[in-house]
């Protein structure tokens, strides 16, 4: 205490403490500028960009999806407004709290939480998710009174897809339904993601996926402004959306009803072509389902009901399902046999109910017992003689029958404007060797010689081969849509884009053999006589039953027999006669016989055709 | 426009007791100081007992006539208390005077970190410390003690709120937590940033304007600044700061005596820590500790603070020659 110091106030020691502490100041300020510095000019673009990206709020405005038409302009598939509720902020954390408030307003089930929950994970800031869609009046009306209750739910009007037809046109038109992650994944992988939002639209089978492109028109984009809430201020920019171009098709909507009727409860397809240019006038494949299910969204247990019930409503039967042909392919077998001159139209066997290889006891029966005598050509297909198509079959050799089944559209795809179609088989021993890695015995040959053995068959690709029977020239491409404008105005855009098919390039004697015995079969006499009876048109056409199974040398017994084991019955027929218009193929499954049970449905359709065109 | 005027209230409020303290003879400053510092301490004592809570911490005393923040009025007391007690003790200042000295700073200190409120604390502590540096602290025992504070250091973590440990671990890594605690530092370095070079003009800034930066008229204020007047705004600010700060520090040096200097200095370069602290949590080298930048920042206690602070300042200035003689 006593001992004493130099004073505190002497300037030296304090000088030397305030240039330290100077420089310590300047050494720390330096520390600052270095990193604006780093943040203002060496980084600034970057922190420009994720301004905007704070500020800038792209949300997309969905086109109008076109309608589709029937080629007499009725309306098939259109849009309607309605309400859709939207979760518009997905930064929500109280999730489970505001459904199972929302839950007594509106239904949500389960599996809508999940997907919500899931959408959630995945979508980006202030992306909008579907809660419900489509909902009813009463709905509304709920969700209005208590929407204060929910300030991040949001109705919103939305265009929905209605198919006026329902069931009648479902397999020929598809449906659209909101994209999946599957779908998003592979518009990614085409490069069309960016077209799409995350709660879009998306055609999927039928006429709506094939021409989805031409349907679904161009998003607009509103950019808008929004502070840090996500409450949009203003509209900086906005690209209108471009509507989606409407698709006119070549389907007679009468003709498809009387195609759907004419089937009744069977499950089968028919499908009816202009047998000179193949625009498609019916496509029916049975059962159907609503399409209306897959735009309103439904749970899983529908989705099962529907995917695995043992009808398979969901198959495309037209183009999609394969049948052994039957009889139905005997017409393309004969053309073979005469083009080839290995039979004339006069040549003729005696048929004692069964074909042998040489040389081998086995029997291939004919379906008549005891057989039917002297048998040429032209009653070998009005009769549907097996046996004679036996030896033919056996006497061409499968390379031969290949190439001309081949030369009609079997066993390769028809090119129709559809998402996809089944291709079929039309066997050689290539293909058997690919198949199966077996050689060919000849005994394979002989049940392809009536349709049975490895041929498979679409019903479109039955139209297409009878329809080139028809017109004696062409092998059409079938076609849904070849209108770039309505083609029931009569504005000059509305002709038609020519369609060329394959020329048949096959002697039109010959043809006209074929022709002539197709029509004896709807003739007294004939397979299909029955079915033709009374008509004031004249028709031709061949019918068959294809087996399903395998009776081993039993007798065939209808009614002991379970349904889905009894034949198939197929038809493929055209009309008029002499100046062929419309060429069609019926297949009924497990419908029993051709002539008794396909027939008469085509009969129908065609009656439907000329009555609506005298 | 609200906040305009009422931050103008403040500053004429502030401005005239500047002009007050600036005014008093020099001799009414150092013997205020103890009573000043005794009044101060009651206050924050009295607050962490009966004070008002919000947001968490409890820094608010209501007085019925005015709500007051104790450890703001700190910042000024502490320095002014020991600059007058190495003043009083000039001639037989020792090792004890100092221990003394540490403990009339360190009890301020503690009671306002437990409020919690870990910026003031930082402010109050460095402008204590400034006193006892230049009273000619024994460098020794500066280095022993920063060398044991480094070594507690990782035990000390224990002792903080969990708020304040985010806030540091935030800082490390703003984007752990985008959403939470390290929003406010993404935002603010987005703001600045993106202001580039030039700036995005005045009320042009996006981030503030549309509310992603939090706190822009507050402890923020500095990302506003660099994200609409950008880099070259920047630098005319930190130009003025230093420019006040190199003025302090000639006052300091001329004081009349060794209370004034001791005063001056710790009040100019508390003032530097003061924008240093609040520019490094904005652009994200510091942990946000919640201090105002200083002059600029919306807000009545820090402008009083500091406006009091440059009264003294003044008030050293135009007493220097009469004690010169």
């Amino acid at each position: 205490m006593s001992r004493y110091r130099k004073p505190l106030s002497e300037l030296g020691g304090f000088t030397f403490r305030i240039r330290g502490a100077i420089i310590f100041m300047l050494i720390l300020c330096v520390f600052l500028l270095g990193r604006l510095f780093f943040l203002q000019i060496i980084n600034s673009e970057y922190y420009q960009l994720r301004a905007e990206n704070n500020r800038i709020n792209v949300s997309p405005i969905l086109p109008n999806r076109g309608l589709i038409y029937d080629r007499n302009g009725r309306v098939l598939a259109k849009n309607y407004s309605s309400y859709a509720l939207e979760l518009q902020d997905n930064s929500i954390d109280d999730l489970d709290q505001v459904l199972d408030e929302l839950g007594d307003i509106v239904e949500v089930s389960a599996e809508e939480r999940a997907r919500i929950e899931k959408a959630m994970k995945k979508a980006g800031r202030f992306a909008n998710i579907i809660i419900r869609d489509d909902l009813s009046q009463d709905e509304i009306a709920r969700f209005t009174a208590n929407g204060f209750r929910f300030p991040r739910i949001k109705l919103r009007a939305q265009l929905y897809r209605e198919y006026l037809y329902g069931e009648l046109t479902s397999h020929l038109l598809g449906y659209v339904r909101r994209v999946s992650e599957v779908d998003l994944d592979r518009l990614e992988k085409r490069g069309l993601r960016a077209s799409y939002i995350n709660s879009d639209w998306i055609g999927k089978r039928g006429v709506e996926a094939f021409y989805e492109s031409k349907l679904r028109g161009r998003l607009g984009l509103n950019h808008v402004e929004v502070d840090s809430s996500g409450t949009e201020l203003r509209v900086l920019d906005r690209q209108h959306p471009v509507g989606g171009e409407d698709v006119f098709l070549t389907i007679d909507l009468a003709l498809q009803k009387a195609a759907f009727d004419a089937l009744g409860n069977e499950s089968g397809a028919l499908v009816a072509l202009d047998a000179n240019d193949g625009s498609v006038l019916a496509f029916v494949s049975k059962p159907g389902y609503d399409p209306s299910l897959f735009v309103r969204g439904f749970d899983q247990s529908t989705w099962r009901q529907i995917r695995d019930a043992e009808d398979r409503p969901l198959v495309n039967r037209v183009s999609d399902g394969v049948y052994p042909p039957g009889s139905t392919l005997k017409p393309f077998i004969a053309i073979a046999g005469l083009e080839e001159k290995v039979r004339t139209p006069e040549w003729s066997m005696w048929d004692p109910g069964f074909f042998s290889l040489p040389g081998s006891q086995y029997k291939f029966r004919d379906w008549k017992k005891g057989g039917h005598g002297e048998v040429n050509l032209h009653k070998a297909i009005v009769e549907s003689v097996d046996t004679y198509f036996y030896k033919l079959a056996h006497d061409l050799e499968i390379e031969t029958i290949h190439r001309y089944l081949t030369r009609f559209g079997f066993g390769s795809k028809t090119g129709i404007d559809l998402p996809r179609e089944a291709s079929g088989i039309a066997p050689s021993k290539a293909w058997k060797k690919r198949r199966f890695e077996q050689p060919w015995y000849p005994g394979d040959t002989i049940s392809v010689g009536i349709g049975q053995g490895y041929n498979l068959v679409t019903p479109l690709q039955l139209a297409v081969a009878t329809a080139a029977l028809a017109n004696g020239q062409t092998l059409v491409r079938p076609v849904l849509s070849r209108f770039g404008a309505r083609p029931f105005s009569d504005r000059a855009s509305a002709s038609p884009q020519p369609n060329p098919g394959q020329p048949l390039m096959l002697s039109s004697k010959h043809i006209h053999v074929l022709q002539k015995a197709m029509e004896d079969v709807m003739r007294s006499g004939g397979t299909a006589a029955g079915a033709a009876r009374g008509a004031d048109y004249s028709m031709a056409g061949k019918t068959g039953t294809a087996q399903v199974f395998s009776l081993k040398g039993a007798e065939y017994d209808e009614d002991s027999l379970e349904k889905r084991l009894q034949d198939h019955a197929l038809f493929v027929g055209y009309a008029p006669a002499n100046q062929p218009t419309i060429a069609l193929a019926v297949v009924v499954e497990n419908g029993g016989g051709g002539g008794s049970v396909a027939a008469p449905i085509a009969r129908k359709v065609f009656d439907a055709y000329f009555d609506a065109r005298p | 426009m609200n906040k305009v005027i009422a931050q103008g209230k403040n500053f004429i409020f502030a401005l005239i007791l500047m002009w007050i303290v600036a005014k008093i003879p020099l001799d009414y400053l150092s013997r205020f100081a103890l009573p000043l510092y005794i009044f101060t301490m009651v206050l924050l004592v009295l607050t962490a007992l009966i004070g008002d809570q919000a947001k968490g911490a409890q820094r608010w005393l209501d007085l019925q006539v005015v709500r007051i923040q104790p450890s703001e009025l700190m910042k000024i007391a502490l320095p002014l208390m020991l600059a007058w007690y190495f003043d009083r003790y000039e001639r037989v200042i020792g090792a004890k005077y100092y221990v003394v000295a540490a403990l009339l700073l360190l009890a301020p200190v503690i009671l306002i970190l437990k409020q919690p409120d870990l910026g003031t604390s930082i402010l109050v502590f460095t402008s204590g410390f400034f006193v006892l540096f230049f009273a000619g602290m024994s460098l020794r025992v500066l280095a022993f003690i920063v060398t044991l504070s480094v070594l507690v250091m990782p035990f000390a973590w224990g002792v903080l709120e969990p708020y304040q440990q985010t806030r540091i671990l935030t800082l490390l890594n703003p984007a752990s937590d985008p959403l939470g605690a390290g929003y406010h530092t993404i935002q603010s370095t987005i703001a600045i940033g993106s202001g580039g070079f030039w700036g995005k003009g005045w009320m042009e800034g996006t981030q503030s304007q549309l509310n992603f930066l939090p706190e822009g008229a507050t402890d923020f204020v500095f990302a506003v600044l660099g994200e609409e007047f950008g880099f070259i705004g920047v630098l005319f600010i930190f130009l003025a700061y230093l420019a006040l700060i190199w003025r302090g520090l000639q006052i300091a040096q001329r004081a009349p005596n060794l209370f004034s200097r001791l005063a001056a200095t710790s009040i100019t370069l508390t003032f530097f820590i003061y924008a240093f602290v609040n520019v490094g949590m904005v652009i994200g080298l510091l942990p946000i500790v919640g201090v105002p930048l200083p002059l600029i920042s919306f807000g009545g206690s820090s402008a009083v603070t500091v406006l009091i602070g440059i009264g003294i300042l003044m008030n050293f200035r135009a007493n220097r020659r009469l004690v010169q003689t």
